[in-house]
């Protein structure tokens, strides 16, 4: 479904210098799959996911979508970001139909659409409510409708519960669990949380950074429906321990040797 | 494909809350007494040491004598009610469309940006006469005046409020491949609303003064008008009486754009509560 061949992007920053944000990432992604992608800061994960949203273009190698390069913003892929960032003005209706006005593709349907959205989070009884009045936990799941409701095919998921507290985050994993359940879709979810990864995904993405590149691909074959129980599962707890060694065993590799 | 709703969270908070009958007594009634009380004194003040008029005229001579020219006072302020209004309405006018313009791009910011500090660092109260000899001696050089008192806060609290939208809702934008003529209406202007009223207090403050400063150069009605030919005849309680009304007009006028704020956008002000 999403593929990247060989993608590398180069920022200009302020003073001139260039920064490789990814360098010669390559990643096949199958249709209704759950990918996370976890690595420290700096290692280009935002950057990688911005490149299949179509906000930012590789310097060099290809991305596409169903075989399609990606060339600018597509409109059957839906983001969710750290923040909620919902429009204080609107109402959570109005703000889980705003994509769909931005897209001018409101119709009789849309209202219903929205509706059955904001019931699938748990969320009924405060459509006509102001995102104010919302936990944090709550407007995550507003911005959560606010990404499906135009019914994309892949759904992009930056750092989206990195802003909420411990016990909320691990409620809302589960419930995107039970979303992702009920509507299958392609998913690319970056985070720093490797449980969070674990428990989530099919296959998980560990990055190293400067520059940003897959270090390397770890199935999870825990089985589903997941919890939080699948901790004390071996399949969970191997894949865990792997993708920590990948993350934290670099850190400690002498440095002269590393460059050499 | 079914949906199976997830149980509430928990339920939602009914009502809004009501302000407790004594915090609004108070709010209204605390003020009133404290301003009867200053006039008091000052009448008390006036009255014992027998202040002469054309020094400090106390509450009573003003209100008698001012009412004593009653039609003549309320033609001078409508008369500067107009520029004042005039000017306000042109400097949203003329705000709008420059804060759209110096947030669009920062070639455009870096080339209109001097221009704009320019126009503040000149007095306007030197630039007055000026403008009276090129404009004429009518109402446009009053009005011209008073936007360019009263226009420079707007067009940088606009333009701060335009540039305030979260990076994510612009990316969002993008992503519905939004028009930018789209995420200027729908995202940045609602964004900027606190913003722009913030801005509008200020602006609605600053055109009562720039009218007045107008009216001193060059106008044949209005309060500054009054308060000029008043006191070159050492009538001083009916000067004293405009200026009461000119700072009763910037109160209201002030009064009207929070109102406005409120009624109309009452998730900008940040103590209301949004009705259920």
């Amino acid at each position: 479904m999403i593929s990247l061949n060989r993608v590398t992007r180069i920022f200009n920053s302020r003073d001139g210098d260039q920064v490789t944000a990814l360098e010669d990432v390559s990643l096949s992604i199958r249709a209704n799959e759950f990918v996370a992608l976890v690595g420290p800061s700096g290692c280009g994960k935002s950057t990688l996911l911005r490149i299949v949203a179509g906000l930012i273009l590789p310097t060099a190698g290809t991305a596409s979508i169903g075989g399609v390069p990606i060339r600018e913003p597509r409109s059957e892929t839906g983001i969710v970001f750290q923040a909620p960032t919902l429009l204080p003005w609107a109402s959570v209706m109005d703000n889980v139909l705003f994509p769909l006005r931005m897209m001018h593709r409101m119709d009789s349907t849309s209202a219903d659409k929205a509706a059955a959205l904001i019931k699938l989070v748990g969320l009924a009884g405060f459509e006509r409510r102001s995102p104010r009045e919302l936990s944090g936990g709550m407007q995550q799941r507003v911005a959560i409708c606010r990404a499906l409701v135009h019914e994309p095919d892949i759904l992009l998921m930056d750092e989206p519960f990195g802003a909420l507290d411990a016990l909320t985050r691990e409620e809302m994993t589960m419930e995107l669990l039970r979303i992702w359940g009920e509507r299958p879709k392609t998913v690319l979810f970056v985070t720093h949380s490797i449980t969070e990864a674990v428990v989530l995904a099919d296959r998980v993405v560990v990055m190293s950074p400067r520059p940003g590149r897959i270090a390397e691909i770890i199935e999870v074959t825990s089985p589903r429906p997941r919890s939080f129980h699948v901790e004390g599962n071996i399949a969970f707890h191997d894949a865990s321990r792997r993708i920590r060694e990948l993350i934290f065993g670099q850190r400690h590799v002498d440095p002269g040797r590393a460059a050499a | 494909m079914s949906i199976q709703a997830a149980p509430p969270l928990e339920k939602p908070p009914s009502g809004k809350r009501a302000k407790p009958p004594a915090a609004a007594v108070s709010e209204v009634v605390v003020p009133l007494l404290a301003t009867a009380a200053v006039f008091l004194l000052w009448e008390g003040i006036c009255q014992t040491f027998n202040v002469p008029a054309y020094l400090i005229p106390a509450p009573s001579q003003v209100w008698t004598d001012t009412m004593a020219i009653g039609p003549t006072v309320f033609g001078h302020t409508m008369a500067t009610l107009k520029t004042v209004l005039l000017g306000f309405a042109f400097s949203i006018a003329v705000s709008l469309p420059l804060a759209v313009l110096l947030t669009a791009s920062p070639a455009i910011a870096g080339a209109v940006y001097p221009f704009l500090v320019w126009t503040q660092s000149i007095p306007k109260v030197a630039l007055a006469p000026i403008l009276v000899v090129v404009l004429g001696s009518n109402e446009l050089p009053r009005v011209v005046i008073t936007v360019l008192v009263a226009f420079f806060p707007l067009v940088i609290s606009m333009a701060t409020g335009l540039m305030s939208v979260p990076p994510e809702l612009i990316e969002l934008s993008r992503a519905c491949r939004a028009s930018k003529w789209s995420e200027l209406w729908r995202i940045r202007l609602p964004y900027a609303i606190p913003f722009i009223f913030a801005g509008l207090k200020v602006a609605v403050s600053l055109s009562v003064v720039g009218a007045v400063v107008a009216e001193f150069v060059n106008a044949d009605a209005g309060l500054g008008f009054l308060i000029v030919t008043s006191t070159a005849f050492f009538k001083v309680p009916v000067a004293f009486g405009a200026l009461i009304i000119l700072s009763v007009m910037g109160v209201v006028l002030f009064q009207i754009v929070v109102i406005v704020e409120r009624v109309f956008f009452p998730w900008s002000s940040g103590n209301a509560t949004p009705a259920s």
